[in-house]
């Protein structure tokens, strides 16, 4: 068995973050993974992704085509993505920065707005948890207590405050998503 | 043993460390950069030996001479770095002393980009500097087999008085999986009788690539190559997968190898008796195992990410015994598994002539797109 997740947007946005939130989530539950990143030379402000692979046994491309798995957290990113989604497929669009609709009728999505979601939370930078915890809601490929505990053992001490928050926020996005998505036709 | 995630340059520096690396010098280049980050803060708190020089020649000239003591050193970069380090290279190689050298490559050829290549193939293994010497030359696919092979490069590097090179790409560099790494390793300095370690009651050891008397200028050059023919006979690496009951197979090296990996999955699961050979030990490269496989398989399909620079080796081993289709992404492009399906789907059909060129075929292809 293997899965792939894509995550795209800005840099900033904590798309590289959110890949490692689940890559240490897989690995946790002894599963092989692999996460790698594309982004080009400037540290902020530039288009950011990467691809999440969890794999049973030995992976082999770090990167696919087709992933079934999508977040896009921008507009440019959805411009560019929608397309590769994977037939029957997963995609969450952050609303808070995307004012169209998907176009596909292939897959399951939902539009969130995950920056203003996450503000209510509490922090605003959330916005890239609640998008994770929308994908696991219509995706189960881990589950949120496997994300929560793989943050509780890899955040940094001095992050570890925000653990509470970054649940909720996982929670919030899954909920959102229940309600709300589009399944595929 | 625990699992954590590392990011493979780093993972790198940490494998050196517990393979009881004392002395590294770099120079920053991306993709490569994180190592020689990682290094500058690690190696100081254990006392040892980290300096980031000026360039990258003063990087390899700091990596000779340290490689004289006999102790562990080594140094990394990424391609147009590896470039400027050529003339030092060959003075160690010269004057045969062992060192390790780590090559996170990136596309090419001039500045290039930053994105992963496998460009530097020739240049490392035929020897970029001017002479006859023989570096070995490691092409991990994992962070994890990067990881195991630290130790090994170091072990072989002072069995034969060598370089050796781990030959990466900017995608191993960057990208992260989950690593057990080996425990700590005590730093040992051995005695050698060729190491300048302090000539205190013993004759002292002269260490040079200058030998102005060319008969014993041969003489050396034949010493360098009797070692590399042990290493030949005795270093050879690789991995298989799928190859039992295969009748076509794939052949690559590192993240192309990998990428391969995918594509074969693939193809099985559309009932194509397809397998894989991945080199590990590209330097010696395993021409016996590739020549005992052409007699095998009814064709092969070899893959890189450049213009089919390890193609010539699997040539050497096959001699047009049967048909070879070559497929290469350049320019830091890294090919889908998608794409290397299609090649075997059409090299099946349409297998060709064991006489034909895999490089003009594949090249006529790129332009008809």
């Amino acid at each position: 068995m293997q899965t792939e997740i894509f995550i795209a947007g800005f840099g900033g946005q904590g798309v590289m973050f959110a890949g490692q939130m689940f890559s240490y989530a897989a690995m946790d539950i002894g599963k092989e993974v692999t996460w790698i990143p594309s982004y080009g030379p400037e540290m902020r402000g530039g288009t950011a992704n990467c691809t999440i692979v969890i794999a049973d046994e030995e992976i082999g491309s770090p990167l696919v085509l087709n992933p079934p798995a999508v977040i896009v957290m921008n507009l440019p990113s959805l411009d560019k993505y929608e397309s590769a989604v994977k037939p029957g497929g997963v995609l969450v669009v952050n609303a808070s920065m995307i004012d169209r609709e998907v176009k596909r009728t292939d897959i399951t999505w939902v539009s969130l707005p995950c920056n203003e979601i996450a503000e209510e939370v509490g922090d605003r930078r959330m916005a890239n948890v609640v998008a994770a915890g929308a994908l696991l809601a219509l995706m189960p490929i881990l589950t949120l207590e496997d994300i929560e505990a793989a943050l509780k053992a890899h955040m940094p001490k001095r992050h570890q405050h925000l653990l509470p928050k970054n649940v909720e926020a996982l929670k919030r996005g899954a909920e959102y998503a229940k309600e709300h998505a589009i399944k595929a036709k | 043993m625990k699992r954590e995630l590392w990011k493979g340059n780093e993972a790198i520096a940490e494998a050196a460390v517990r393979a009881g690396v004392e002395a590294y010098f770099g120079y920053p280049i991306t993709p490569q950069s994180e190592l020689l980050e990682y290094m500058s803060r690690r190696l100081p708190e254990l006392g040892r030996a980290f300096v980031q020089a000026e360039s990258e020649p003063a990087v390899i000239n700091m990596v000779y001479g340290a490689a004289c003591t006999g102790a562990r050193v080594m140094t990394s970069s990424s391609s147009p770095g590896i470039s400027l380090m050529q003339e030092g290279l060959s003075y160690i190689a010269g004057t045969e002393v062992p060192m390790v050298l780590v090559n996170v490559m990136r596309g090419g050829p001039g500045l290039g980009n930053i994105a992963p290549s496998q460009g530097d193939y020739s240049q490392i293994t035929k020897g970029g500097g001017h002479g006859d010497y023989f570096p070995i030359v490691l092409a991990p696919a994992s962070i994890q087999e990067t990881v195991d092979l630290m130790p090994v490069a170091f072990d072989l590097a002072h069995k034969y008085r060598s370089i050796c090179c781990i030959l990466i790409d900017g995608s191993i560099g960057q990208m992260m999986e989950p690593v057990k790494m080996p425990d700590m390793m005590p730093v040992e300095r051995k005695v050698y009788d060729w190491a300048v370690s302090g000539a205190i009651g013993r004759e002292r050891h002269v260490l040079s690539s200058i030998y102005l008397d060319v008969p014993t200028e041969e003489k050396i050059n034949l010493r360098i190559l009797g070692r590399w023919k042990e290493v030949q006979e005795n270093e050879i690496r690789y991995r298989e997968y799928y190859l039992e009951d295969a009748e076509t197979a794939i052949i690559g090296f590192g993240t192309a190898g990998r990428i391969a990996l995918s594509a074969v999955r693939a193809a099985r699961a559309m009932g194509i008796k397809v397998g894989l050979f991945r080199p590990i030990s590209v330097n010696p490269f395993p021409y016996k195992r590739v020549e005992e496989l052409s007699e095998r398989v009814k064709s092969l399909l070899v893959v890189e990410m450049n213009a089919g620079q390890m193609l010539r080796d699997v040539q050497t081993a096959v001699r047009q015994r049967i048909p070879i289709r070559f497929y290469g992404r350049l320019g830091g492009v890294m090919p889908f598994p998608d794409e290397f399906v299609n090649e075997l789907q059409d090299l099946l059909k349409n297998p060709g002539k064991p006489e034909d060129d895999p490089v003009d075929l594949w090249y006529r292809r790129m332009m008809a797109r």
